[in-house]
């Protein structure tokens, strides 16, 4: 198609699109939406989804695997639920085209394997040529409807700047330990569109991860072990916490829960909330004692969010002096900071190595936003309701303010979308690609024994 | 042959003072005589068959470091220590051999032997073990000086975060010594290697290291996580190059000599796996919902009960009592009308045909690689971590007291009856907690011991219709 062919095909779907003040669902995600979103080339990044996922090789170095990116598995789903597997595709325009072809609601990118996906039935099963993962970014899900238990703003699919915080808390938490405790360096964290968040860690190291040594990192993480079959949610166990709980708890959590979380939810403001928090400790008569000064206090003129806070202090004072009465109660205290604060994640999604994971920039078929990058190191400014939808996008280019030019360094790039691509690649994909070139190189010498630096980038 | 086994001389060799462990690295350049090959075999997979039920049934590493040690006197003792040896290592090259065949064959081995590696390991002292660390030439340092200094307090904390309490001993009056005792085992520990946290999953998934910039801090007393981890990856990949061998040139070779006996030597240890049901077992629709309150284990009777109050199960909860109805006689077709009669009332039909079908025909091997998945053993439902919302898992393990209290009352346990199950939950038996549970209900005793659910129902519908044998039960 020619610029001039899709620019008129524009226009007829503006035409199209009815002048609207309540928006319907349609007007979040439709088909016509996503032929522009993927049919021009200056929204959806696909040369730096596609050097991205090259890891540097690009062909330009005789150490490059010209063929790497072509074993990536992607999956595309379609609107009808259609879902295609198993898609891989040679360079970044066969990407291109395919997208651009099937207009996909959704695209996860999987494993990097051991041959092209689309070809592995070529391949017989046994012997050197197994079609097995060899390959794949070290992830991370965390979805706010896992904390439902703890919110009480919103629940289900809804997200609002009450309980987002929780989800900035988990960030900081687990993107500290991958960088302090496991030494990754190129991480991704992905706003998921709607309700959560996304991490991919690529450095080398850690795609080569094996499932076991996944499953490892994810269980290191795992504190909350929580449904309704039991109430002790939480249970730390020992004389200490281990210092990586103990950082978390002392930089983060527990600033967060006296502060934010009482001024958001006020967890001990009313019966039912607080008898939550009461069946988390493990001592009856604590509990009748707590109790008994919480149901007869009297109306006081006293905001929720104070009361919650006089609460807790009496809690923390009644535990502190009674800790000894049991070793349960030990850390009591910190158990109920971690139940409502401590990160959880999906760790099914981790511990796999063939497990798929929605691509970064795809839009989100119930809101419409884009899923854009999220900056760990200033995720408290990061706002899930001003993130930049398919509409939006679509009514900047209507009048004339969009991106030129999708290679374009200039700083005055001041577009919806503009923003955070330049932080993908500033932050994430230019120091990713240096560090694996150099790797290449490195790899590459000392495979030939070569000691002097006779090929240069 | 004869001469050697008869000769049962008081043995003057311990297997604790024979220090070497030998890590399988090369097929021995020793002779073997026919008789002996099929042998030693045999007395080593009496050590592994003895190893996976001290496993099935939920044993303590304490517990199963007797296990093993009594085991391996019973069978694989000799009175001469370099006799002992070879049998060690021609006995586990020959079981290789046998178990390298399958995919299912190879991960019990691999299991059996790398965890018959630990229990041997931890059996060693301190000086021994290091000699075998040492053996596996492994790189890592241990942590000196300036290093050690700056971490000395964090150490400190994992150390203490890793001191418990049993639950039994709260009420115990010398709780306090108890308390005092633990305190004084806080101290850091003398020798710690820096080791890739890659090397160490278990230990790191416990959180019982300190890990800084992909390093962790291992334990002198840590150091069997290493070397297992070490000898387990060893033994995986040579199992795949044995299986090559055998698949090209020795299979062949040997057709008239050592093949019949391989073959024969791997049928006769593979529990059942309950992947075909007999007779017994098979059940029809109409009749499930009597049969999950008749000869349901708790785990599956509960899973049950929430399929039919929420119409809805998550995908661990749909896999085990899936394919445990699976194992029950459960036709593919029958199963996909019960989902969907279940699933239907709550997402409707279409998004059951749309979202879980397939899932349900992937179980039954009709979908994707086509591998007819067997029924999940008590060991792995035990390891399972069910998250929000889940109702998956092993009830004495993943239950809290009331509410596993509650379920037992339903199943009709007696007061007296139930402190005994609760009991041994206490005590992190849940196996044989099940296993009270069951003897409870039948008012039968089951020696065995459970450990898989297809077992329990197989064994209640036995003493069930051995009681009615017309009607069904």
């Amino acid at each position: 198609m020619t610029r001039e062919e899709i620019e008129s095909r524009e226009d007829e779907s503006m035409m199209d699109a009815p002048q609207i003040n309540k928006p319907k669902p349609e007007e979040f995600f439709n088909v016509n939406y996503l032929r522009i979103y993927y049919g021009k080339r200056t929204l959806f990044p696909y040369s730096d989804i596609h050097k991205w996922l090259s890891y540097g090789h690009d062909g330009k170095h005789p150490g490059c695997d010209e063929y790497y990116f072509g074993r990536r598995e992607f999956s595309f789903t379609l609107e009808n639920d259609v879902y295609l597997r198993y898609k891989s595709f040679k360079n970044a325009s066969s990407m291109e085209d395919a997208i651009r072809s099937h207009f996909p609601y959704k695209i996860d990118i999987g494993a990097v394997y051991s041959v092209d996906p689309d070809k592995r039935h070529a391949y017989s099963q046994t012997g050197s040529n197994v079609f097995t993962p060899v390959e794949r970014e070290l992830v991370f899900d965390i979805d706010i409807t896992d904390y439902d238990d703890v919110r009480y703003c919103c629940s289900g699919a809804d997200v609002c700047s009450k309980c987002w915080p929780l989800m900035t808390v988990a960030i900081k938490v687990i993107h500290t330990s991958l960088t302090e405790d496991f030494g990754f360096k190129h991480i991704l964290w992905v706003f998921s569109g709607r309700r959560g968040v996304h991490c991919w860690v690529c450095d080398p190291k850690a795609r080569r991860m094996t499932n076991e040594q996944r499953s490892a990192v994810a269980e290191y993480f795992r504190v909350y072990k929580g449904n309704e079959n039991n109430a002790r949610k939480v249970a730390l166990m020992g004389y200490s916490l281990h210092p990586f709980l103990a950082r978390s708890y002392v930089d983060y959590l527990k600033g967060f829960f006296e502060g934010e979380l009482q001024a958001t939810q006020s967890i001990f403001s009313t019966k039912d909330k607080y008898e939550k928090i009461l069946a988390m400790i493990s001592d009856e008569d604590i509990q009748s004692e707590l109790r008994g000064k919480w149901e007869n206090s009297a109306r006081s003129s006293l905001s929720e969010e104070a009361i919650s806070l006089v609460r807790w202090e009496q809690l923390k004072n009644t535990l502190q002096s009674k800790k000894h009465k049991a070793p349960t109660l030990r850390m009591c205290v910190e158990e109920i900071v971690f139940t409502f604060t401590y990160p959880r994640i999906d760790l099914e999604v981790s511990k796999q190595m063939n497990h798929l994971l929605k691509a970064p920039f795809c839009v989100h078929p119930k809101t419409g936003r884009v899923c854009v990058p999220i900056d760990p190191n200033n995720c408290d400014d990061f706002d899930p309701l001003a993130v930049p939808t398919l509409s939006q996008l679509i009514e900047e280019i209507n009048s004339g303010g969009s991106r030129m030019d999708v290679d374009d360094d200039d700083d005055s790039d001041t577009s919806l979308l503009g923003k955070s691509i330049k932080f993908f690649r500033s932050s994430f994909l230019e120091p990713l690609l240096k560090s694996c070139k150099e790797e290449i190189e490195s790899s590459y010498k000392t495979k030939i024994g070569k000691s002097k630096d006779s090929l240069s980038w | 042959m004869e001469v050697i086994r008869s000769q049962k001389r008081t043995a003057s060799n311990d297997v604790v003072s024979n220090p070497k462990i030998p890590l399988y690295l090369t097929a021995p350049p020793l002779e073997v005589r026919l008789e002996e090959f099929e042998l030693f075999a045999i007395d080593r997979l009496r050590v592994l068959k003895g190893v996976s039920d001290g496993l099935a049934r939920g044993k303590n590493p304490k517990e199963m470091d007797d296990v093993v040690d009594a085991l391996w006197k019973e069978h694989m003792r000799h009175s001469d220590a370099s006799e002992m040896l070879n049998k060690d290592i021609i006995s586990h090259f020959v079981i290789r051999l046998v178990y390298c065949r399958s995919d299912e064959l190879k991960k019990w081995f691999l299991s059996m032997e790398t965890a018959l590696f630990r229990h041997r390991f931890r059996l060693r002292n301190f000086e021994a073990q290091r000699a075998i660390v040492g053996e596996f030439g492994l790189p890592y340092k241990a942590v000196t000086g300036a290093e050690l200094e700056s971490l000395k307090e964090r150490l400190g904390q994992v150390v203490r975060s890793l001191g418990q309490i049993s639950p039994s001993v709260v009420n115990d009056i010398c709780c306090v010594s108890v308390c005092f005792f633990s305190f004084l085992s806080f101290a850091v520990e003398a020798v710690y290697y820096k080791v890739p946290f890659e090397e160490v999953p278990d230990l790191v998934a416990g959180r019982r290291v300190l890990i800084q910039k992909g390093h962790a801090f291992v334990a002198g007393s840590q150091l069997v996580s290493l070397v297992v981890t070490q000898f387990r990856s060893h033994i995986s990949k040579a199992l795949i190059l044995t299986n090559r061998k055998w698949m090209t040139t020795i299979r062949e070779r040997e057709k008239d000599r050592l093949t019949p006996i391989v073959e024969a030597l791997s049928t006769t240890y593979v529990g059942p796996d309950y992947s075909q049901s007999n007779d017994y077992a098979d059940i029809s629709l109409k009749d499930i919902d009597q049969v999950s309150k008749s000869s349901f284990p708790l785990c599956m009777r509960h899973l049950f009960e929430k399929l039919r109050e929420d119409h809805h199960l998550k995908h661990g909860g749909r896999m085990q009592l899936g394919l445990f109805l699976k194992g029950v006689g459960l036709k593919l077709d029958d199963a996909l009308a019960f989902w969907r009669a279940e699933f239907s009332k709550k997402v409707g039909s279409e998004r059951f045909d749309k979202e879980y079908a397939y899932g349900i025909r992937h179980n039954y091997g009709k979908e994707g690689k086509r591998t007819d998945y067997t029924p999940y053993a008590c060991q792995k439902i035990i390891s399972s971590a069910p998250g929000v919302g889940d109702h998956h898992g092993c009830p004495y393990r993943h239950f809290s007291e009331d509410n596993l209290r509650a379920a037992l009352g339903r199943m009709g346990l007696s007061s007296r009856g139930m402190e005994d199950v609760m009991d041994k939950v206490r005590n992190k038996h849940y196996q044989l907690a099940c296993t009270l549970t069951f003897e409870a209900v039948y008012g039968t005793s089951c020696d065995v011991g459970i450990n898989h659910p297809n077992q329990y129902f197989e064994e209640s519908q036995k003493i069930l219709k051995s009681k009615t044998p017309a009607a069904p039960v």
